[in-house]
């Protein structure tokens, strides 16, 4: 008798790196991430982290959602959805973009890839077909793919990054600056290396068709053993973005299209990214909106925080004195940063309040025993880690 | 050279708004695709001296546009009359059914009485609507104290119309026409060519829940005018508009709508024609309807993306073909002595479920239903003497075909509106000498028109009032700031009335 429900289209699926980070999952920590599996952490996050600052780690980022956009009307669309000046890029340049809302509140942020004058990727956290579909309407020289499927990705990350590629084999990969785009031949392997990531430390993201996502990971583990590289997870990038000063959704903000109460989501200037909102473009989705939210300035803010003592914030309300009595906000991501020594945190904090002092209501456990703590805090204007390393053309050699 | 205005369109409401801001002193351009004014209500010789105008009758013209315009001085024959409507019964012997200024012959002393009770408590609920079409109505939300008042002259005329009158009011305002017919009457044929005017022009059927009795309502508005040469309506507005200094200029496409950033938004400065003429104006209006006008005339890349979303989301995929016969001499519809208005061809509620049934998995009707009009009992001058025009709305054709409307399908539909109008006027096949076939696909190429829909988009409670053709254009005005829209799409919706270009030229004057 077999009566086992089959639940094969709800199963979370292998990534095309499965066969290789399987094997170091120790405890079998996966979460899912767009239906596929994604590793938690192999065996120690910490060590994951410590990894990517100061060797080389690899992240499976294959569950990213890849969509290939081309045609003649490719940029007029891709420029009028998201808030950045898409005519401005170069092909063989990658860009960081957020799109929003015609209310001006952020759907989501992500890269576009120009591969060619009409040809894009759009990389993105999660499925935007549908919104993808909607800002099509009106174009007619339009072809939207997506590649999600089809596509692996590995982010390669960490100061021994660019050393280890060079020794895979990708001669002239030293030469690639930031945001830049360059295509390799390894025999009959092809992939595409951008240097990109999530981390603010020197690394690359590499793409591959699916297929080829094995003899990738083979190549470029060989290369990396004498460079450190060890396999990380959600975890370790968690500690790893925030260090670097970069949001996430679902932390720092919740997609406009999936909230439910109003105003739940946030705008860009909510989250300090003006410098990604053009208004030298004359139309792009949710200007008007976001003009005049930068008139008025935007009622909440997310702040760099540096807080007194040593206990992770993540969750607590931020007061604007001592006593407590009115919370003006609350934080978003905290941890304990072991690079900056330092107890970091994003909030959002109403703006009128931004310039006084600001305290932190922390609640934390010992064995069992919940204690609370009132903590100071200190705005930090910089992103709390960003070596100069990461930036230097050619990087570093090992 | 440059214009207050320039109005796309010389359809009746491109007319109306041109001759208002006209009037009030702008210096107004009407640009028309086609050689002649009219739009959807234009004529056209489609046999050797056989003409014939889409849209037939004027069934309900506000009386203030035509006094406003001066209409009837301009040649107008507008009368305060209903069209008379005949139901055809299929049975050879059994007698036919006639409406003629609100009093029913052809049925028993019952059923007449029912019609009375019927009719008077739809035109109690019809005059209390009326002065809501006449008006732009305000969006929800933050609205001026002068938007409120709108909403409150309503709140007065509903509480005027009495509790009772409410309460059926709410009770009937969603229902299918097919249940509001059954309570009220017997006679299937009577309940076929009552439902008709709910159900024309919009993707609904008989037993279609909501949104039909709006139609109904809307085509009973108080205090208008009627006439059976829709031809009368167009001369006499482009005489007045010409004669309120209106320029008109034919056969000129209007490729895109110029826009600029200004400042703070987006503005239209004029219009680019296909010729590649740029001509400038302060303001853009445009009487084609909201989705060629946005999306093709403006263009995506202009509008917010949801915005598009909504206007591309607009159902208007036309059901309506119109069919034209050129005949040698007079048709003899059996048992009918002196052929007058509108006759309907539709033997019961079911027929038209039928009809309809087919078309929604997108196949022409088995057997059509069709309202037939004899345009030139009215004006002569339509065909050679002794010869006869024969104009059909016929129901239901789907825009989207299963098999395309590719030439057999066409035939197939010929054939099977041949069967039925032979089946009623016995011998009428011989008298045809020339045919023509308008499927929404052709008037969709013709006349410019989205769909080829009569109404430029479905009247339904989604697609009426302030969400017509849907938030953020509602008011005439488009998120493009100095353009504005003045066709049938916008509120309240289509057929020959002028009150969208009436309303638009009051939003733009204000
Ligand atoms: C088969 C059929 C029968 C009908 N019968 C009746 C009837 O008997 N009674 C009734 O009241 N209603 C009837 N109607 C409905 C009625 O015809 C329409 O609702 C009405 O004509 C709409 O008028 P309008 O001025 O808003 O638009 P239209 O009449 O569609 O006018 C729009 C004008 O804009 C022009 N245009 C579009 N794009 C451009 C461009 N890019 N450049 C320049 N010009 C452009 C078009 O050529 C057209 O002249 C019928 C409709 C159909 C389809």
């Amino acid at each position: 008798m077999n009566s086992a429900p089959d639940f094969s289209l709800e199963r979370a699926l292998p990534t095309p790196f499965h066969a290789r980070t399987q094997a170091f999952n120790l405890e079998g920590r996966w979460s899912s991430w767009n239906g596929y599996l994604a590793a938690e952490q192999y065996f120690d996050a910490e060590l994951e982290y410590f990894k990517v600052r100061n060797a080389c780690g690899i992240y499976d980022i294959s569950p990213m959602q890849k969509y290939h956009v081309s045609g003649r009307d490719a940029e007029a669309m891709l420029n009028r959805m998201v808030t950045r000046d898409v005519t401005k890029m170069r092909v063989g340049r990658v860009s960081y973009v957020l799109w929003c809302t015609g209310a001006g509140r952020l759907i989501d942020d992500g890269t576009i890839f120009r591969l060619a004058e009409d040809a894009f990727m759009l990389t993105c956290g999660s499925p935007s077909t549908a919104w993808l579909k909607k800002s099509a309407i009106g174009f007619d020289d339009l072809v939207i793919k997506d590649k999600s499927d089809d596509l692996a990705a590995l982010s390669f990350q960490g100061p021994t990054s660019c050393a280890a590629l060079r020794c895979m084999g990708l001669d002239g990969i030293e030469e690639v600056r930031p945001f830049e785009i360059r295509r390799f031949e390894l025999g009959a392997l092809r992939f595409m290396a951008s240097r990109t990531g999530f981390t603010g430390d020197l690394g690359y993201e590499l793409w591959v068709s699916a297929e080829d996502a094995l003899a990738l990971w083979d190549a470029l583990y060989a290369a990396g053993e004498d460079f450190g590289i060890h396999p990380f997870g959600e975890v370790a990038t968690n500690m790893l973005r925030l260090e670097a000063g970069f949001i996430m959704p679902g932390a720092e903000f919740n997609e406009a299209l999936k909230t439910i109460r109003f105003e739940h989501d946030q705008t860009p200037f909510e989250l300090g990214l003006d410098s990604m909102v053009d208004f030298k473009k004359p139309h792009f989705n949710g200007r008007t909106a976001l003009l005049a939210e930068s008139k008025r300035g935007p009622r909440v803010s997310l702040t760099k925080l540096d807080i007194e003592g040593n206990k992770p914030a993540a969750g607590s309300f931020i007061y604007n004195s001592k006593a407590c009595r009115r919370d003006v906000g609350y934080v978003t991501s905290g941890i304990w940063s072991p690079v900056v020594k330092a107890n970091i945190a994003f909030a959002m904090i109403e703006s009128k309040h931004i310039s006084g002092e600001l305290w932190a209501h922390i609640n934390y456990e010992k064995e069992l025993r919940h204690y609370s703590k009132i903590a100071r805090c200190q705005i930090k204007q910089s992103p709390f880690y960003a070596p100069q390393h990461a930036k230097l053309t050619p990087p570093a050699d090992f | 050279m440059s214009f207050d205005a320039i109005v796309i369109g010389a359809g009746h409401n491109g007319l109306v708004c041109a001759a208002y801001l006209a009037k009030h002193g702008q210096r107004v351009l009407v640009v028309e695709s086609q050689d002649r004014c009219g739009g959807l209500a234009s004529q056209h010789e489609f046999h050797d001296g056989y003409r014939c105008a889409n849209a037939q009758h004027v069934s309900h013209f506000p009386e203030r546009i035509s006094k406003d315009l001066n209409l009837v001085k301009h040649g107008f024959d507008g009368a305060y009359a209903d069209i008379p409507l005949t139901w055809l019964n299929p049975d050879a012997d059994g007698a036919h059914i006639a409406l003629v200024d609100g009093h029913l012959s052809g049925v028993d002393a019952g059923e007449q009485a029912a019609y009375q009770q019927y009719r008077h408590l739809l035109r109690r609920i019809a005059s209390m609507l009326a002065p809501f079409w006449l008006k732009t109505v305000p969006p929800i939300g933050n609205n001026h104290l002068s938007e409120m008042m709108s909403f409150a002259h309503l709140g007065l005329k509903m509480r005027a119309l009495g509790k009772d009158d409410m309460r059926e009011f709410l009770r009937i305002v969603a229902l299918p026409i097919r249940d509001l017919l059954d309570e009220y009457f017997d006679h299937p044929g009577l309940k076929a060519m009552l439902s008709w005017d709910a159900l024309i022009g919009s993707r609904q059927a008989p037993r279609s829940p909501n949104n039909s009795l709006l139609a109904l309502l809307y085509r009973m508005a108080d205090r208008s005018l009627t006439s059976a040469r829709a031809d009368s309506l167009i001369c006499a507005l482009e005489a007045s508009a010409r004669a309120s200094g209106v320029e008109i200029r034919l056969s000129k496409r209007v490729e895109r709508v110029t826009i600029e950033p200004r400042s703070e938004c987006l503005c239209a400065t004029g219009v680019e024609l296909a010729d590649g003429e740029h001509i400038e104006a302060v303001r853009v209006v445009s009487s084609a309807d909201p989705k060629t006008t946005l999306l093709q005339l403006v263009g995506g890349d202009q509008l917010e993306i949801e915005f598009a979303g909504r206007i591309n989301r607009i159902r208007d995929r036309g059901l309506v073909s119109k069919l034209h016969l050129a005949l040698r001499t007079a048709p003899t519809f059996a048992g009918l002595e002196a052929p007058r208005g509108r006759f309907i061809l539709a033997p019961m509620m079911d027929s038209i479920e039928w009809a309809f049934d087919d078309a929604k998995y997108g196949r022409i009707p088995q057997v059509p239903v069709l309202e037939v009009t004899l345009p030139s009992l009215a004006d002569q001058s339509l065909a050679p003497a002794g010869g006869q025009v024969l104009s059909a709305n016929v129901l239901y054709t789907p825009y989207a075909q299963a098999d395309n409307w590719d030439d057999m399908t066409r035939q197939l539909l010929l054939a099977r509106c041949l069967n039925v109008l032979e089946h009623y006027a016995p011998g009428l096949r011989d008298l045809v000498i020339g045919t023509e076939l308008l499927t929404p696909v052709d008037l969709e190429v013709r006349y410019g028109v989205s769909g080829g829909h009569w109404h430029h988009g479905d009247i339904a409670l989604d697609q009426l009032i302030m969400m017509r053709p849907t938030y953020g254009a509602a008011q005439y005005r488009t998120p493009i700031s100095g353009l504005f829209l003045c066709g049938a799409g916008s509120h309240p919706g289509g057929d020959l009335t002028g009150i969208p270009g009436h309303n638009a030229a009051k939003e733009i004057l204000r």
